[in-house]
């Protein structure tokens, strides 16, 4: 069987990806996929150490049930922002869109 | 024997292409392929789900995740981003800062993992969906009422962001 390191390995490779993408992208939605990586790390770790930690005990999946819906949320949330500001400014490439910026 | 070095290989064949697909999602230049492979990627996670026992997270991913969210995604590059234009550049000037800051994180937290040598898994028992289901309406009920006021909340934002008149 793999053991658990073999996962959190795997979890902190597609953390690190996730967080090249962020500072690299330009567009809005390419950050948001970056973002979406980067959660589905964290929930690799979740159920690994609910497994290896407490395998009789799902509170760990629990979590990772509680994380996907607020990573819902904030997809919804993140278009809905998105929408909004390319209608208004007809780019969604945020180092255009820096009206906020001093 | 044989049965468990397939499934040792398995695993390591799909961690690769997670890992394989989570990179062209950041790095590929049309925003609709790189959407695509990440569907990919959350596939392959769903079938590292599997192989930690856990049936129910990985039916959510593939609902939730790739249901819903990853449709929504592609639907909002389809109503912004001129996805064919191939002329755009879908980076910033960044690149190579970027990459020695997430590689250096990376390597340090594998050497941290590598050295901490850890036990393989003692139970191999499943949890159930019924446990699941139990701790989530009697430990975790609060919890459980706040994601949906949260998700009711988004729903509701979502609507009025993007409406007309904002």
């Amino acid at each position: 069987m793999i053991p658990l390191h073999h996962y959190l390995i795997l979890s902190a490779l597609l953390f690190c990806i996730g967080l090249y993408g962020v500072f690299t992208r330009r567009s809005a939605i390419g950050i948001l996929l970056s973002l979406e990586i980067m959660l589905n790390a964290a929930n690799i770790n979740f159920v690994a150490f609910s497994k290896f930690v407490t395998p009789d005990n799902p509170i760990g999946q629990i979590f990772v049930i509680f994380t996907i819906g607020v990573s819902a949320a904030a997809a919804v949330v993140g278009l809905a922002i998105i929408v909004a500001i390319y209608r208004n400014y007809k780019t969604i490439f945020v180092d255009e869109i820096n009206i906020m910026k001093w | 024997m044989w049965s468990n070095y397939i499934a040792t290989s398995l695993f390591y064949g799909i961690a690769g292409v997670i890992v394989i697909f989570s990179i062209l999602s950041v790095t590929l230049k049309n925003i609709f392929y790189s959407a695509l492979s990440l569907i990919v990627a959350l596939l392959g996670i769903a079938a590292i789900y599997i192989y930690l026992n856990a049936e129910f997270l990985a039916l959510i991913q593939i609902l939730i995740y790739i249901g819903a969210i990853m449709t929504l995604i592609i639907f909002g590059i389809m109503l912004t981003l001129k996805i064919s234009d191939k002329t755009l550049q879908q980076h910033n000037k960044q690149q190579g800062l970027s990459f020695l800051v997430s590689g250096a994180l990376a390597a340090i937290l594998i050497l941290i993992f590598i050295r901490f040598k850890t036990t393989e898994a003692v139970s191999l028992k499943a949890v159930s969906l019924a446990d699941i289901g139990k701790e989530l309406l009697t430990t975790y009920a609060l919890p459980f009422e706040v994601i949906s006021i949260i998700l009711l909340a988004a729903l509701i934002g979502a609507v009025v962001i993007s409406s007309k008149d904002m």
